[in-house]
């Protein structure tokens, strides 16, 4: 099957929201080439707002778009969404209880080439400690698409991760997905691994495969929407397979492995292991080498998960 | 056009407006006097002539906007915004108590009124952009007025929005510069001098103006003739002095966030003019 570009899929999604509500605009610094929204300043050149490279002013500028009645969707950068605008995504849009939707791209390894000072590892970590504000990473572009609509639809903040390439669709063109329920891909009551993202959520199901080969049964959630968090999916697998590994192309510092634990130390204790960056910098290198290098893969997931099984058939 | 009678109308209303400011910080013991006495006739020409508003219908679409970029200078605007009906007058003494409407800073999701939040320096030029555009895509003839202040204008992010503005000829955005010449830690020149801020807008593309931030007569003309510009949005440079009209505060360069008490504040009131 062919596969679409995920920019393709976020900028044709917002060009038929745009049809339908003309309150919808993009905005943009100097990235809508990168951002694959060029689409859409040809087909609304009025809703599509270039601020040049200035990310403070990306996000400022959407608020006040906000405070005028649009659903600005802005991105840039996922590097420069959380690290360069966070007083401005906090302070102008998110305390002002504004409708702004920023969109981080390139997550993590996938920034690749443009290497460390591109490559954020911290987003989610940054965006978690803004009160009340959705975050959302999709996996695929069914999902891509589904959630799209679904934060354009939120009378609030949202900040989701985009992965610009291409990458294989998880679900059927029909699936839909709502903010805040996670995606169960695969049950099984071994272990459960909870992953987020295009390029984990893809290694979680490979590693699942890993994993039944040794006649361990995993299950596979697709936690497409960080915060908030779906807890009484979390809860209810952790009760069913009594340890969980999380998946995420973040650090492991205060991302999806941090918001699991978060949650069930305080409501169920449950042995974990996360997979994703300990306390490290980005650097370049293609992302399959950089996947090898910072062990963000199947074959890591499933050594994580039979140690924690082993794990859990001693205490028994 | 602006009468001796309007004149003398919105001489009052500042003084008012000066008097219900003393008052409320006075009250509450220790607040951003300065800042706040010096935009008084501004706010007072703005509310009083300028802006268009019904404060029945605080959200209704078809009105003028205005952006307190300075959002420390809030009590200046609540008192404008109680005298002209947005809320009780009495609501003043609630400022800064838990569970008020009134915050030190300006905050649309609290206070009738108000448009933006704000408090963060060097936001809020950004955000009147962007209600400027919207109000534009939407083929609306409203203002947007902004003020930011003279040490704010160190904040970078003014001069990405100054550009963005500039460039997208957003010629109902009206914007002021509080020009009191001081900041927390002193005069402005001495703590980082802001060159020539006329040159500087006019260079951003901005149609700029400079006039005495007392006098409602010259702000007047000054915003009758930005807003017959087409194309350019407009700044005008207000000359004030900050700590205006109170003897005990005026002029002094350490009146940014001053403790005072009711009964300095009734002294003050009893000298206004």
């Amino acid at each position: 099957m062919e596969q679409k570009e995920m920019r393709q899929v976020y900028c044709d999604t917002l060009l038929e929201l745009a049809g339908q509500d003309e309150r919808i605009m993009v905005v943009e610094a100097d990235l809508m080439r990168a951002t694959g929204t060029m689409k859409f300043k040809e087909t609304y050149p009025d809703r599509a707002v270039d601020v040049g490279v200035a990310e403070a002013n990306l996000v400022g500028v959407s608020s006040g778009l906000s405070a005028g009645g649009k659903i600005p969707f802005a991105a840039t950068f996922g590097c420069f969404a959380s690290r360069r605008a966070f007083d401005q995504f906090f302070l102008s849009a998110n305390y002002a209880k504004l409708n702004v939707k920023l969109v981080g791209t390139d997550p993590g390894i996938s920034a690749a080439f443009n290497g460390g000072t591109h490559m954020p590892f911290e987003d989610i970590a940054l965006m978690r400690m803004i009160p009340g504000l959705t975050i959302i990473e999709p996996s695929d572009p069914i999902s891509l698409q589904s959630l799209t609509k679904a934060a354009a639809q939120l009378e609030g903040c949202v900040y989701m991760r985009l992965h610009r390439k291409a990458v294989p669709a998880l679900y059927d063109d029909t699936e839909t997905f709502t903010l805040g329920k996670g995606k169960v891909l695969r049950d099984g009551a071994d272990v459960t691994i909870i992953a987020s993202g295009a390029i984990l959520v893809g290694e979680a199901l490979k590693a699942a495969e890993l994993l039944k080969a040794e006649h361990v049964n995993a299950a596979v959630i697709d936690m497409h929407t960080i915060k908030p968090l779906d807890e009484e999916l979390v809860l209810t697998y952790a009760k069913k397979s009594g340890c969980i590994v999380t998946a995420e192309n973040h650090q492991v510092a205060g991302g999806l492995g941090s918001a699991v634990a978060n949650f069930l130390s305080e409501n169920h204790p449950t042995p974990m292991a996360m997979i994703g960056i300990r306390d490290a910098f980005g650097q370049v290198g293609t992302q399959d080498w950089l996947q090898a290098h910072y062990k963000l893969h199947a074959q890591e997931i499933a050594v994580q998960a039979k140690r924690l099984l082993a794990d859990k058939n001693t205490r028994r | 056009m602006i009468t001796s009678e309007d004149q003398k109308h919105l001489a009052d209303f500042a003084r008012e407006i000066r008097k219900q400011t003393l008052y409320t910080i006075g009250n509450l013991g220790v607040g951003h006097i300065g800042g706040a006495l010096s935009i008084v006739e501004l706010l007072a020409l703005l509310y009083g002539k300028q802006m268009h508003y019904d404060p029945k219908q605080p959200q209704l679409y078809d009105r003028d906007l205005l952006v307190l970029s300075k959002g420390h200078a809030g009590p200046a605007l609540y008192a404008t915004l109680a005298l002209k009906g947005f809320f009780p007058l009495e609501e003043l003494a609630t400022l800064n108590q838990g569970g008020t409407n009134l915050p030190s800073h300006c905050d649309r999701t609290k206070t009738v009124g108000i448009d933006m939040t704000t408090g963060s320096l060097g936001q809020g030029l950004s955000a009147a952009c962007g209600l400027a555009y919207a109000r534009r895509v939407d083929q609306n003839t409203c203002y947007v007025y902004a003020i930011i202040g003279d040490g704010e204008s160190q904040e970078g992010q003014n001069w990405e929005a100054a550009m963005f503005a500039s460039h997208y000829k957003l010629d109902h955005l009206i914007a002021f510069t509080d020009n009191n010449k001081m900041q927390i830690d002193g005069y402005t020149e001495q703590i980082m001098g802001l060159g020539d801020l006329e040159a500087k807008w006019n260079s951003f593309g901005w149609f700029t103006q400079r006039v005495d931030g007392h006098d409602i007569k010259a702000m007047d003309e000054a915003i009758e003739r930005a807003k017959a510009q087409s194309d350019k949005p407009s700044m005008i440079i207000l000359d004030t002095i900050k700590g205006k009209g109170a003897s005990f505060c005026e002029g002094k360069v350490t009146n940014h966030n001053m403790q005072f008490n009711l009964e300095v504040a009734n002294a003050a009131i009893a000298e206004l003019r």
